[in-house]
């Protein structure tokens, strides 16, 4: 909160100079509207009993009984008594918003509805009225005129609404002269949510699966053996060489996480390929496991504890199979859940070492206490020290740009290693213009676990922002590639370039390496890893 | 085209486009801030910013009376975001229409005087074309919205489709958007 004293309160007549400051009247008289389109189905009976989240029942947002259970008003009360007592946070970022409307127009969603709603100072607000009301004096007094609202069924329908129309990107907290961050309020909101049963069905299944069989996808550990299997196949074809990766290896150095979306869906998959390219390449004593199958984490989209539970099989697992150290693939949210939660959950990891590249001899500092690294650091140092025989015209084909993901961006600070890493493996990279990317890179619009099929016209709205600066380097520079570190961005983007840019490809950053990495003993490629020729390699070049 | 209505047309396009600009605006209530219209930078702002670029060259369409098969891209841009903004069709495309009520009342007195009523007509006849031009771009648009969820889903189960072999049943191209039409 160092910045604080800079930020004088806006004066009155200051406030009705800003051009994006919030409406003052009127919002919480408009009613809040549940269209198709624009929410995902609500979250299934069975997936909350396998979690054990309270009022299981089978229900639908679009009716109008959402079969609340009964005294629900006082469970939410409650619950944000709780929560005000137990993160400072939640609480200061109840109070000190001063309304200065910095973050009003930054928030994606926003910038594509116009929705005042939208406004990040305006979505804290829907809770912050609540909070007004019920826990501070002036607001208990005053109601309406001190911004304070009663708790009803209308304000949780708008709730969940507009909780689950925030992507938790964060991309608001960095213009916010407090470092409020929306996200947090967002995440607090879907916690309470939770405690009546409000949640969304892509969040509360792929949370029940991991829950039950290990990861997202509910992959059990002969479909994840075996998919990694037919991947190696591919790689042998496209290679000559057969690529043999281990499983649930007692002793190996490194144990190897990712989200499990890069075992299954493209263009995932080709990112995984890529992985098992590059360790086999290294002689990496590294190992996969069936039981820490999942990297991401969709327990941190529904509540803190669910967050922690879910977590907790990855350092159980690094402990079980006695290595020294964890790497972790290419994902977002995943990211901040390691970084910023794992080591105050279940922490410190003493019984591991700090992550050391046995090839370079670096030593990753920076993760000395959570003892889990990226594997764009792990790749972005190998290179610097020249240890990869990279050429980098197969991927001539491509003009590249890079699409920071929200959580390593902002949430980790993973801005640079990307970038080198892409810049060594292709000759064509351009960078989106500097206000759309970086720190202030634009959501996929797809987030936090709103990747779902039925809200597809949110996502497009959402992630236009986004599509807008890559069609802008498109018709400039005539990129066609664009390429992330994020398991949900492989799955979100393709339809997001399909509806704004057709003609834009997306890829994880791993597989451009894979493809112009040159192996020890391979055969003359012809073709990169998605099976199409490479340039003047193929037959219908 | 008449060299006078065009003539007319071109002298104020600038107040013509700026109307149809704040009238289209219109359509959006709920942002009641004005930022669509008041952001100028265009990544802050990309729904503003397609408008004024397209609504521009929409209008110099018109007044060139350039064949439309060859496509509109900026059109197209526009038609993107509408088919995505929670509209009913009409109200998505009722923004071609007031391009009409625009010439009409920025000519009021060339019309009085009965002076281009001819050139008028074609004129707006044209503008009718565009819409029905539009509708069909916003008919694919909707499509394509039901045609991702299906394609995400072939690359969602990508790999199993291709253990069960199923894979070189779906050909691949099915899974690159057919768009062309909508977007020369
Ligand atoms: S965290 Fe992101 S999605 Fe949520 S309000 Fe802020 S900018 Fe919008
Ligand atoms: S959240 Fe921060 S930037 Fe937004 S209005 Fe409040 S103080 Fe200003």
């Amino acid at each position: 909160m160092a910045k604080v004293e800079k930020v004088k309160t806006p004066k009155p007549q200051e406030l009705s100079q800003i051009d994006f400051k919030p409406p003052t009247t009127d919002w919480m008289d408009t009613p809040t509207v549940i269209k198709p389109g624009n929410f995902c189905w609500g979250g299934k009976e069975k997936d909350l009993l396998t979690l054990g989240l309270p009022n299981p029942r089978q229900w639908s947002p679009a009716d109008e009984d959402w079969k609340l259970p009964e005294g629900w008003e006082s469970t939410i009360l409650e619950g944000m008594a709780e929560r005000l007592a137990k993160y400072r946070s939640f609480k200061i970022f109840m109070d000190i918003c001063v309304r200065c409307g910095a973050c009003a127009d930054k928030c994606h969603f926003y910038i594509a509805t116009g929705d005042p709603k939208n406004m990040p100072v305006l979505r804290a607000e829907l809770i912050r009225s609540v909070y007004k009301k019920y826990f501070t004096t002036s607001g208990k007094f005053l109601g309406k005129l001190a911004g304070a609202r009663e708790l009803n069924e209308d304000v949780l329908k708008e709730w969940w609404s507009y909780f689950f129309q925030c992507t938790e990107c964060r991309r608001c907290s960095v213009f916010c002269p407090y470092g409020i961050d929306q996200a947090e309020v967002t995440i607090i909101g879907r916690e309470l949510l939770n405690l009546v049963g409000l949640n969304i069905d892509w969040i509360s299944g792929p949370a029940a699966n991991c829950y039950m069989k290990g990861n997202h996808l509910g992959l059990e550990p002969h479909a994840i053996t075996g998919n990694i299997e037919t991947m190696c196949d591919d790689i042998e074809d496209i290679t000559g060489i057969r690529v043999n990766p281990t499983f649930n290896r007692k002793g190996a150095e490194i144990l190897f996480i990712t989200p499990s979306g890069d075992l299954l869906g493209e263009p995932g998959i080709q990112t995984c390929m890529g992985y098992l390219m590059l360790f086999h390449e290294l002689g990496l004593d590294y190992t996969w496991s069936t039981y820490a199958s999942e990297g991401g984490n969709f327990g941190f989209f529904t509540s803190n504890d669910m967050a922690k539970r879910l977590n907790y099989k990855i350092y159980a697992e690094a402990k079980r199979l006695g290595v020294k150290w964890i790497l972790g693939g290419e994902c977002g949210h995943m990211w901040r859940v390691l970084s910023q939660y794992m080591d105050t959950w279940h922490g410190p990891a003493d019984f591991l070492e700090v992550p050391k590249s046995p090839i370079t001899g670096t030593v990753f500092e920076n993760a000395s206490s959570t003892k889990m690294i990226h594997i764009s650091e792990f790749t972005a140092d190998l290179i610097k020290h020249k240890k990869l025989n990279l050429d980098p015209s197969r991927n001539d084909h491509l003009k590249v740009t890079y699409h920071d993901s929200c959580n390593p961006s902002r949430g980790m600070g993973l801005l640079d290693e990307p970038r080198e890493v892409i810049k060594a493996v292709c000759n064509n990279f351009y960078e989106m213009p500097e206000s759309t990317i970086r720190e202030k890179t634009f959501c996929c619009g797809s987030g936090s676990g709103l990747n779902a099929s039925e809200n597809m016209e949110q996502r497009m709205r959402g992630g236009f922002p986004r599509a807008n600066a890559v069609k802008y380097v498109k018709e400039k520079h005539g990129v066609n590639m664009l390429a992330n570190i994020c398991a949900v961005d492989r799955a979100a983007l393709p339809a997001l370039m399909d509806y704004w840019n057709p003609g834009v490809g997306v890829t994880g950053v791993t597989e451009l390496v894979a493809n112009a990495l040159v192996m020890k003993g391979e055969k003359e490629r012809t073709t990169n890893l998605r099976f199409e020729d490479l340039p003047g390699k193929g037959g219908d070049e | 085209m008449d060299k006078s209505l065009k003539g007319l047309l071109k002298e104020k396009k600038a107040t013509i486009l700026s109307r149809w600009f704040g009238a289209i605006m219109e359509s959006y209530p709920i942002d009641i801030t004005g930022f669509f219209q008041k952001q100028e930078d265009m990544f802050a702002n990309p729904v503003g910013h397609a408008f004024k670029l397209g609504l521009e060259s929409i209008f110099e369409a018109l007044i060139e009376e350039k064949d439309l098969s060859e496509g509109l891209p900026l059109l197209d841009d526009i038609i993107k975001v509408r088919a995505v903004q929670d509209f009913t069709p009409a109200k998505a495309l009722s923004f071609i229409f007031i391009l009409k009520k625009m010439v009409r009342e920025e000519l009021e007195k060339e019309i009085r005087q009965d002076q281009i009523s001819d050139e008028l007509l074609s004129f707006e006849s044209k503008i009718d074309d565009l819409a029905l031009f539009a509708f069909n771009i916003y008919v694919k648009c909707r499509e394509q919205i039901n045609q991702l969820k299906v394609d995400e889903l072939k690359r969602m189960t990508f790999t199993l489709l291709k253990k069960a072999n199923l894979m070189y049943e779906i050909p691949m191209e099915e899974v690159k958007p057919s768009d062309q039409e909508t977007s020369i």
